[in-house]
């Protein structure tokens, strides 16, 4: 199913959003390029209203281009498809679905019921470790499992490509480290492309083969750091100085958009 | 550990129980004080001489009659303003046009005491069990109609997008997410309904009724029968808190993993 390695599997090709505010034009995107490998983890940050999230919805197919294209597994993007998944920042879960049943909603959607529907989603159930709450609903769960789940609901439908827009930003830091520890080993165990928006320059680091710099207003790349840090990354990788020279180089980047936009 | 929390659970209850209790016993004291305060013993008979009313009513074949017309003409009337509103909500929440036009009217009519509308009612619909009917309906219908689009409308857009990005199609959409998101608004609206229902019940049936608690209250108090007409308020009473507490439990089954519970 997955291309050969090296293949491109998103191509972003001049894309321009804008959307009608309230008090005129808003260029939210303007000449954005990217392609993102097959199997690539490409991490995003920049400011906030860079227009990170309005990327990925686009990607996803859930908001059109104003102009430009995304080529997806070589079609063109046009809605959404379940090639792509996507997880989100405030969870979306099914609030009267019971974690099982949130998990086998996309199974259920490409027709897989019963029996199959259900070891599936239990696989991934375990994957995430929450195999004691499968009959339990959303609002009996922490911030960090009910991200768990929508993480492994975004992998039962099986994408091909995992986007993700600051999926952690809500928890404490324990929490992320944990999940961001998770991510990585599904990602080496499952490979899937991965595109995460994130406004911790720690996170894009510890995840990423390539971190992607916005710059705001317009929206558009401002830079692409390469991170030859070898995986398995884990938290002592923070403490390397090649860590610290690549977040000391992005952070620059990322800081000077901060003070862009102050002015 | 898990025995000692159930066993605080259930003193818990004993404890409301105790307090219905108490309420309930506070509830005749005062009763029985007004019945013997001189300025207020003439609309307040105690409460053996208002409950010894029972059988005299029922001797005079008034209370089955009255009590059939008036769950006749409330139970149809509620029956069709949910029938109505279910679906004008859902357009409202839909169609920016229907509900710009629709919106307005429900706000203005809704602050309208229906017993001011009534004699128009009757002007068009004449006497009988057909206006009483349409004045219930009318008032049923704004209730449940405002309550369900506020709730339709304020569902939550990640849960739509979240579907779709899982390959939902508009149907699923519609079945799978905006129906069992909107069923506690629904069921919300269903007892606000129910309680509107018989408060304009005095209403619908000073309509030139020939039967009905409503329209009894009205004949009772014309002759001065104030033992009969107590008791059948406290009969309406009755009647409205069963069915609240009906819907309630319907509530609890129905919508348990909803996150909170409102008004
Ligand atoms: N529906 C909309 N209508 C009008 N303007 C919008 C809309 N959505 C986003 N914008 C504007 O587009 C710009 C980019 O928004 P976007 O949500 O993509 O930013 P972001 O980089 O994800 O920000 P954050 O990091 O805070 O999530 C912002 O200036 C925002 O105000
Ligand atoms: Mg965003």
């Amino acid at each position: 199913m997955a291309g050969e390695a090296g293949n491109i599997k998103v191509h972003i090709d001049n894309v321009k959003k804008t959307y009608q505010g309230k008090h005129g034009e808003v260029v939210a995107l303007n000449g954005v390029n990217l392609d993102i490998k097959d199997n690539e983890f490409v991490t995003v940050v920049g400011p906030s209203g860079c227009g990170k999230s309005t990327l990925l919805n686009i990607i996803a197919g859930l908001l059109e281009p104003t102009s430009g294209e995304v080529i997806c597994n070589g079609h063109k993007v046009e809605g959404t498809g379940q090639d792509r998944g996507v997880v989100f920042q405030q969870y979306a879960l099914f609030p009267w679905l019971t974690v099982q049943k949130n998990v086998e909603f996309g199974l259920n959607m490409k027709g897989i019921k019963g029996e199959e529907a259900e070891s599936i989603a239990m696989k991934y159930i375990k994957m995430v470790d929450l195999e004691k709450f499968r009959n339990h609903y959303p609002k009996e769960l922490s911030g960090g499992m009910k991200q768990r789940v929508a993480i492994a609901r975004a992998y039962a439908a099986n994408p091909e490509v995992l986007l993700m827009d600051e999926p952690f930003g809500a928890l404490d830091a324990q929490t992320r480290t944990q999940l961001q520890q998770e991510l990585l080993d599904t990602w080496e165990k499952e490979m899937k492309t991965c595109f995460f928006i994130t406004h911790d320059v720690d996170e894009a680091l510890i995840l990423g083969e390539r971190v992607v710099i916005m710059s705001a207003r317009p929206g558009r790349i401002k830079d692409i750091v390469v991170n030859d840090i070898p995986y398995p990354r884990n938290q002592e990788t923070k403490m390397s100085p090649r860590f610290l020279e690549l977040k000391n180089q992005i952070w620059a980047q990322v800081y000077q958009e901060y003070l862009e936009i102050k002015k | 550990m898990a025995e000692k929390k159930k066993e605080g659970k259930l003193s818990e209850k004993a404890k409301s129980r105790i307090w219905l209790l108490l309420s309930f016993l506070a509830a005749v004291a005062l009763w029985t004080f007004l019945s013997v305060l001189p300025q207020t013993a003439r609309s307040f008979p105690n409460i053996f001489v208002t409950l010894g009313q029972i059988p005299v009513v029922i001797e005079r074949g008034i209370l089955w009659k009255d009590l059939s017309s008036s769950l006749i003409s409330v139970g149809a009337g509620y029956a069709l303003g949910f029938v109505i509103a279910l679906p004008t909500a859902i357009l409202m929440a839909w169609y920016r046009p229907v509900r710009n036009i629709i919106e307005p009217w429900i706000q203005f009519i809704r602050n309208i005491p229906p017993l001011a509308y009534v004699p128009l009612i009757v002007i068009a619909a004449g006497v009988g069990r057909r206006p009483q009917i349409i004045v219930i309906t009318i008032a049923t219908f704004l209730i449940m109609c405002i309550t369900m689009y506020q709730g339709i409308i304020n569902i939550d857009e990640t849960l739509i997008k979240a579907a779709r990005v899982l390959g939902a199609k508009d149907k699923d959409i519609f079945l799978r997410v905006l129906a069992p998101a909107s069923l506690p608004f629904i069921l919300t609206a269903v007892r606000l309904g129910a309680s509107v229902a018989l408060t304009t019940l005095i209403a619908a049936e000073s309509t030139g009724a020939f039967a009905g608690l409503g329209m009894r209250i009205r004949s009772f108090n014309n002759n001065f029968e104030t033992a009969p007409m107590l008791l059948y308020i406290i009969i309406i009473g009755v009647i409205g808190i069963t069915i609240e507490k009906i819907i309630k439990l319907m509530e609890r089954k129905l919508t348990g993993w909803q996150e909170k519970r409102e008004i």
